[in-house]
């Protein structure tokens, strides 16, 4: 593990923010993996019920940078701040397999009240009367929802999700939308939710910061109204840009056949 | 239904269907003729596994009641259930067995615990699984029972030595069972965990020794064989009592019926442990949903 090894300089570990209305804040972060950087100056400032989406290629960094903000990974230079009080939602549900539902959204509470409020945040997600369940007998969608109900329950000052739709099918993934969303209208956290789908990024964000080559290159207001939908100009518009700051013209990959290009013939070639 | 089944396939084989370009394809039915409807008689699981042991009792029966074998070698089960019985008469038998369950009792309770403690200090703490783990592996290899003179002259011929020896050797199966499984536990669980607020103690409660509870079955199933071939050596070795103690004495009274019955307590002291094993497995491992062969 790495927290065995890492040098323990002061900055190195993530520390409380004193400074109000701040959830994240983080600058000239670096990280390097053997020799190459794969985060090289990310300056992320994430204020109070805000929701941001960090949005990048795979290997873009953007799960490293999620793991450095929950504390996983120390060998890091730069300065980072973060509420003590958050929670983490990662891609599969990892709840304990021998653990009954309820026991998995209350795990490492110790208040007095942690039962009655875990009922509540099952309830909030829709699971309600399933507190009893084994984990192995839900869903993918209904396991993921016990994860959402297990950061929420801790009623975060910063909820991170690392890719947290990314495994479900794309039917869940339009409920996990609105849920998501509803859910943090309601409780305002800041939210910083790392995906590589653009258009959950749209859906979902206030905000959205693409990350490549180890730093941000875009930092994008999305100033939709609510509810979002897929339709419209704007989310067009905006899609577009999005891609192709990734790197992705979706105009080429979608219309253009493989060799179509070809101008010499002036034919695509026969199939 | 199976003979439907068959059907469609013969059908399937010699008549190909085509596809849209004249192309023969060869077709058949999945389940191969052999479907499962839903009203299959099934033999319940504890008649079967009772199948081994009645078989084995019933050859034992034969072998003896045809006169197979001299009745001094080997007596039926007649014979030996009467001594059986007019030895719990006596009190004799309950006495002795008393003697040697308590025995196994306190050995493999003090075995299993040191076992298991030994293997969450060094599962989970790198730093001792680097100060125990290679001294467990030297020890494991010694035979225990090499270790009976040097425990003699330790702890004399009493109670304690036997319920060392026990112990001793029904720590090792534990300890590298349960070991084995802490480290197979997956690291995302214990990740999410630290990451929810489990300090050390809330991360070895929730999730390392429920992780392990698979791999420490396994141990305890082991240890519990171990338990009894142990108590054996010790009980024969100077014993006043015991089940060891009566097969001894048997021996130079010459009643092959008690050594046989010292033999079918040890087995039926082994399906004891299986079924109780089992029934922990039951209860600890239901949220399990593994493969349960077919």
């Amino acid at each position: 593990m790495t927290a065995r090894t890492a040098p323990r300089e002061a900055h190195s570990a993530p520390t409380t923010s004193p400074e109000h209305g701040v959830a994240v804040r983080t600058s000239a972060l670096r990280r390097v993996f053997g020799e190459r950087a794969v985060l090289d100056g990310v300056d992320l400032t994430v204020h109070s019920g805000e929701f941001v989406v960090l949005l990048g290629a795979s290997g873009s960094g953007k799960s490293t940078l999620l793991k450095i903000l929950s504390g996983f990974d120390r060998r890091v230079e730069g300065d980072i701040s973060v509420a003590k009080r958050r929670a983490v939602v990662f891609q599969e549900p990892r709840l304990l397999p021998w653990a009954r539902v309820l026991a998995n959204v209350t795990v490492g509470l110790r208040d007095k009240d942690a039962r009655a409020r875990g009922i509540t945040a099952l309830a909030e997600v829709g699971l309600a009367g399933r507190e009893r369940s084994r984990p192995l007998t839900l869903s993918g969608g209904e396991a993921q929802r016990v994860a959402l109900a297990r950061a929420l329950v801790r009623e975060p000052d910063l909820v991170m999700l690392d890719e947290p739709f990314g495994a479900l099918d794309a039917l869940t993934r339009v409920k996990m939308h609105g849920l998501l969303r509803e859910l943090c209208e309601r409780h305002r956290p800041a939210v910083l939710l790392v995906t590589h789908d653009v258009d959950e990024a749209i859906l979902l964000a206030d905000r959205v910061l693409v990350l490549s080559g180890g730093r941000f290159h875009l930092d994008q207001p999305v100033d939709l109204p609510s509810p979002r939908s897929r339709t419209g100009i704007e989310f067009g518009r905006l899609r577009t840009r999005l891609l192709h700051e990734l790197g992705v013209n979706e105009q080429l990959t979608r219309y253009e056949p493989l060799g179509a290009t070809d101008t010499t013939t002036g034919t695509p070639p026969a199939r | 239904m199976t003979a439907a089944a068959a059907h469609t396939i013969a059908d399937a084989s010699f008549r190909p269907s085509e596809t849209a370009v004249g192309v023969p394809l060869e077709v058949e039915d999945p389940t191969d003729g052999r479907r499962t409807t839903g009203r299959r008689f099934v033999v319940p699981g504890w008649v079967r596994r009772l199948a081994g042991p009645v078989l084995l009792l019933a050859l034992w029966w034969a072998v003896t009641g045809f006169h197979v074998v001299d009745s001094r070698s080997l007596t039926g089960p007649g014979s030996v259930f009467r001594a059986a019985h007019e030895m719990w008469g006596s009190g004799e038998l309950p006495r002795d067995l008393g003697a040697s369950l308590s025995r196994v009792g306190w050995g493999l309770a003090i075995g299993v615990a040191v076992g298991l403690a030994l293997a969450v200090v060094s599962g989970f703490f790198r730093l001792g699984e680097d100060l125990l783990d290679s001294s467990m592996n030297i020890l494991r290899t010694v035979p225990v029972v090499a270790l009976t003179p040097l425990i003699i002259v330790w702890m004399g011929i009493g109670e304690p030595a036997k319920i060392f020896l026990i112990a001793t050797g029904t720590a090792f199966p534990i300890y590298m069972n349960t070991f084995a499984a802490i480290r197979g536990v997956d690291n995302k669980l214990v990740e999410a965990g630290k990451a929810f607020g489990l300090g050390r103690l809330g991360l070895i409660r929730r999730v390392i020794v429920p992780g392990a509870v698979p791999g420490f079955l396994v141990g305890l199933r082991w240890s519990w064989g171990v338990a009894w071939l142990l108590l054996i050596f010790a009980e024969q070795v100077n014993a006043s009592s015991g089940i060891g103690y009566l097969m001894t004495q048997a021996q130079s009274w010459n009643r092959t019926d008690i050594i046989i019955m010292g033999v079918v307590l040890y087995g039926l002291l082994g399906l004891l442990g299986d079924v109780v094993v089992r029934l922990l497995e039951g209860t600890l491992l239901s949220w399990r949903r593994g493969f349960v062969g077919t």
